[in-house]
């Protein structure tokens, strides 16, 4: 079994899986809970000033899109940061770190642009004995409305200056929690870093509308006929998080500055493709709020299991995929492959047939008696066929050796050579 | 419970009461919409699908699956029905583990095809609870057909020609129509009065009359209907059975299976019918299984079913020899009947052994039976017919027999393998057929 035991930013967990700030870890009990089924750490629920709390829609917070069966794929959710006093919260969160000193500890905060409500609310979470904060500048839905939130995560210039006045008035580690809802994330993440952040965490939620009520016609969650965007999380999310996760791991201005990866983390898998492409941790949410805490002890397995096969530890893993991740224009145009159909696992279902045949190249052939083969003189090796094919393994793509003939161009294939040196490029630079 | 299982001879209420009900229940309970989601989604919408070819009224199966799984079932329905407008009870008694699903790539690849026969009842289940018909008559052509049987074919065809605007009216023998899916199909795979619900919504097209008690050759004539009417189409079916020929045979419980059928489909309370406590049903077909079956569900102790080849030439299909297993039911291959035996009613029937050849082996073997329920095959009967082969209406193309104005389908014509879905086929085909002959070329 391998050490999952994990260090973030000098925060020590006992493994690198925490609930992100969400409605999971909003009070207590839930963290305790979570806590008792394994997980390593958590980041608390966002609180805000003290004074009234804000107040929730008392109507549906959350929309849904499904899969097959009714399976989760993508969550929406309306709902704002925690709903209850401020004292509370920091009366619970160091009761908790009191009683699982080994687990992280994180607390989320959003306080209005200015200098004073962080310089207020800091110390008080301080002195809750809490391992770090997250500065929540993700949160797309009523708080930016309100000058918070992604309003700030939105403004590179706020970023760094709301990360500036925390860092000067806290001793704590700093993540700042990045919204997705943005061009380049690469800003942002650059902002966090010249105001000092010790890391950044993300995706936050996307902005979304899941999906209308045909009869209302009104978005969905639909609060009383009428529905406003929310933030989408969930599987359907990952790969636009993971891409943002290695958009800033490859960066050279912020290589070195730890990342937080989230954004449809359900299983150990997803989990150890964060890693790979630059997460010193992941944070978990809709995978929890789907199945429950439980999920923990499968990642923790799987993980460990996988580190065993490959015989890395945890450390290992991060990052590793990160020099891999490059621009389109270094992509080997020599690099050619042929779809390849296992006849013996196919089940003669015809779709990389249709697929081809009406959206795509017309590269494979369709017998009588249903056996479908790919014609190499057509075939672009786009990989839809593999995509569509409902089989695993039954169509893969097979590489060409150097030197064998292309059927579709009739040439053999040559060294490697990208876009840079290609004769049709019009910028081209002469191949050394 | 006046009998029990043990009880010797022919009894009544040898069950308690509930578990006549329990076992003439639903085959194959409906689906509810949770399960019939997760059924369509297993569906990979193929491209040119396996099951489309395999279903004989070519319904487009991926299509209604696919309408079902973004909750429109009443366009699934009408997929189905448009093809196939008995699709309701086609859905109950079609065997599609040797049609549709077996044909299916997921059958091909995993042994568990999409559940089409169950899909497809949710979606015409649910278009035909509302009362919903979602067909409507052309403008009338002033001509008229007779439709001889109101069995599958017969009702196919006339729905079609009524559809084209037609005037169609369908003579049947007896009391009620339907043919084989009122008379002839097991309990528990239509109950609820699902076959009489189905032909009067069938009938909401219009323009169809029901003429019953008409039998062609005791109560009319095939000259008369041809001279009062601009087409026929026969759909009668088989009336006669086969005779067992063998010594002892006119003893008393010996009978016809498709009766045995009959009765308890009529029967207000099955528990009134009575059966023997030693069954022996000859015959390995549909109708063999189904009277073994419901032989064994009425009570009785021991229920064989006897077949002179092995198991594999069987016309019933695998899933039906499994269901009359699990039943109870026992299955007994290459022995053919020799004698009945017994002093006026029947107490045993001798079998003698014989080889995949049919030559006899010299081996008897005796069971004690109460009842003996010939299933062997049915025979057209009736004078005045167009050419027959084979005992069957000889027809060519799309039913065309040889008189001209007369079509065939079903099981009286040759061809076809027998099954509700092809009689549907062919009287479906057969009103295209005699649509483009009245309407000429501009039809």
């Amino acid at each position: 079994m391998a050490d999952l035991t994990s260090e973030f930013v000098g925060i020590k967990s006992p493994n690198p899986f925490w609930l992100a700030s969400a409605p999971p870890t909003d009070k207590e009990y839930n963290v305790r809970r979570a806590f008792e089924a394994g997980w390593g750490g958590v980041v608390w629920k966002t609180l805000g000033e003290a004074g009234p709390p804000v107040v929730n829609v008392n109507g549906p917070r959350y929309g849904a899109i499904f899969g097959a069966d009714r399976r989760l794929l993508g969550l929406n959710n309306i709902e704002l940061i925690t709903d209850r006093p401020l004292e509370v919260n920091l009366q619970e969160i160091k009761a908790v770190k009191r009683d699982y000193p080994d687990r992280a500890m994180v607390v989320s905060l959003m306080v209005p642009c200015e200098e004073d409500p962080w310089a207020r609310i800091l110390p008080l979470v301080e002195e809750t004995g809490a391992d770090g904060v997250e500065l929540n500048f993700g949160c797309p839905h009523g708080m930016s409305e309100r000058g918070m939130g992604s309003a700030v995560g939105q403004v590179p210039e706020y970023i760094e200056m709301v990360t500036r006045w925390v860092k000067k008035h806290t001793r704590m580690p700093v993540i700042v929690k990045l919204t997705p809802n943005i061009t380049d994330v690469r800003k942002p993440a650059a902002a966090a870093h010249a105001g000092g952040a010790d890391a950044v965490s993300l995706i936050n939620t996307i902005n979304s509308i899941t999906s209308v009520d045909l009869d209302l016609f009104s978005p969905e969650p639909t609060i009383d006929g009428k529905g406003a965007h929310g933030g989408y999380c969930g599987p359907a999310v990952k790969p636009i998080a993971l891409n943002m996760v290695a958009e800033i791991a490859r960066d050279p201005d912020l290589r070195g500055l730890p990342i937080s990866g989230i954004g449809g983390v359900t299983t150990w898998k997803d989990a150890a493709e964060f890693l790979a492409l630059g997460a010193g941790n992941v944070q978990v949410c809709t995978a929890a709020m789907t199945y429950g805490f439980k999920i923990v002890q499968e990642m923790i397995s799987g993980l460990s299991e996988y580190l065993d096969d490959k015989q890395i530890g945890l450390d290992d893993l991060v990052g590793r995929a990160v020099p891999n991740v490059t621009d389109w224009n270094q992509l080997n145009l020599n690099y050619v492959t042929k779809a390849r159909i296992d006849q013996a696992s196919c089940i003669s279902c015809g779709r990389c047939y249709a697929a081809c045949e009406d959206t795509s190249h017309q590269a494979i052939s369709m017998s009588e008696d249903r056996t479908f083969e790919v014609i190499d003189a057509e075939c672009v090796a786009c990989n839809l066929c593999v995509n569509v094919c409902p089989v695993d393994n039954c169509i893969t793509m097979e590489e060409l050796p150097m030197g064998a003939t292309d059927a579709r161009t009739g040439k053999p294939v040559e060294e490697y050579a990208n876009w840079t040196t290609h004769p049709n490029n019009p910028a081209a630079t002469a191949a050394e | 419970m006046t009998h029990s299982p043990f009880t010797p001879g022919v009894a009544a209420a040898r069950l308690e009461p509930e578990a006549y009900a329990e076992n003439f229940a639903d085959l194959h309970p409906a689906l509810d919409d949770h399960e019939a989601l997760v059924a369509a989604d297993r569906c990979y919408f193929c491209h040119d699908a396996p099951c489309i070819t395999a279903c004989p009224t070519d319904i487009d199966i991926p299509l209604f699956i696919r309408q079902i799984a973004t909750g429109t079932p009443d366009a699934a329905a009408k997929t189905i029905l448009s093809q196939n407008i008995m699709g309701g009870m086609c859905a109950r008694v079609c065997p599609t583990e040797t049609l549709c699903e077996e044909a299916c790539v997921r059958e091909v690849a995993e042994g568990k095809p999409v559940l089409i026969g169950q899909l497809q009842r949710y979606a015409t289940d649910h278009l035909q609870e509302q009362g919903l018909h979602p067909f409507s008559r052309a403008a009338v052509t002033g001509k008229t057909v007779a439709v001889v049987g109101a069995g599958p074919a017969g009702l196919s065809c006339a729905h079609r020609l009524a559809m084209l605007g037609h005037a169609v009216t369908v003579y049947d023998a007896r009391p009620k129509p339907g043919g084989l899916n009122e008379y002839g199909i097991a309990t528990y795979k239509t109950p609820d009065g699902f076959a009489q619900s189905e032909v009067d919504w069938l009938l909401k097209i219009g323009g169809i009359t029901l003429e019953h008690g008409k039998a062609l050759g005791r109560d009319m004539s095939l000259d008369q209907l041809q001279a009062d009417h601009d087409a026929v189409f026969l759909g009668m079916g088989l009336g006669g059975v086969n005779a067992l020929a063998v010594e002892g045979s006119d003893k008393s419980g010996v009978l016809d299976a498709v009766d045995f059928i009959a009765d308890l489909r009529q029967a207000s309370d099955v528990a009134s019918l009575p059966v023997g406590r030693d069954v022996v049903v000859i015959g390995g077909g549909m109708t063999a299984v189904d009277a073994a079956v419901q032989a064994k569900l009425l009570g009785a102790l021991n229920v064989t079913l006897a077949y002179r080849r092995g198991r594999d030439r069987m016309n019933a299909s695998r899933f039906e020899q499994d269901l009359a297993a699990s039943k109870g039911v026992r299955i007994m291959t290459h022995v053919v009947p020799r004698a009945v035996h017994g002093n006026g009613s029947v107490r045993e029937i001798e079998f003698e052994y014989v080889n995949d050849d049919m030559t006899g082996t010299g081996e008897t073997v005796r069971l004690a039976a109460d009842q003996v329920l010939r299933a062997i095959g049915q025979t057209l009967t009736g004078d005045g017919m167009p050419t027959l082969e084979q005992g069957k209406i000889a027809v060519t193309g799309a039913g065309r027999t040889s008189l001209e104005g007369v079509w065939a389908g079903g099981d009286c014509a040759l061809g076809g393998d027998d099954l509700t879905v092809t009689a549907v086929a062919e009287g479906r085909d057969a009103a295209m057929d005699i649509h483009k002959t009245l309407m000429g070329a501009a039809g």
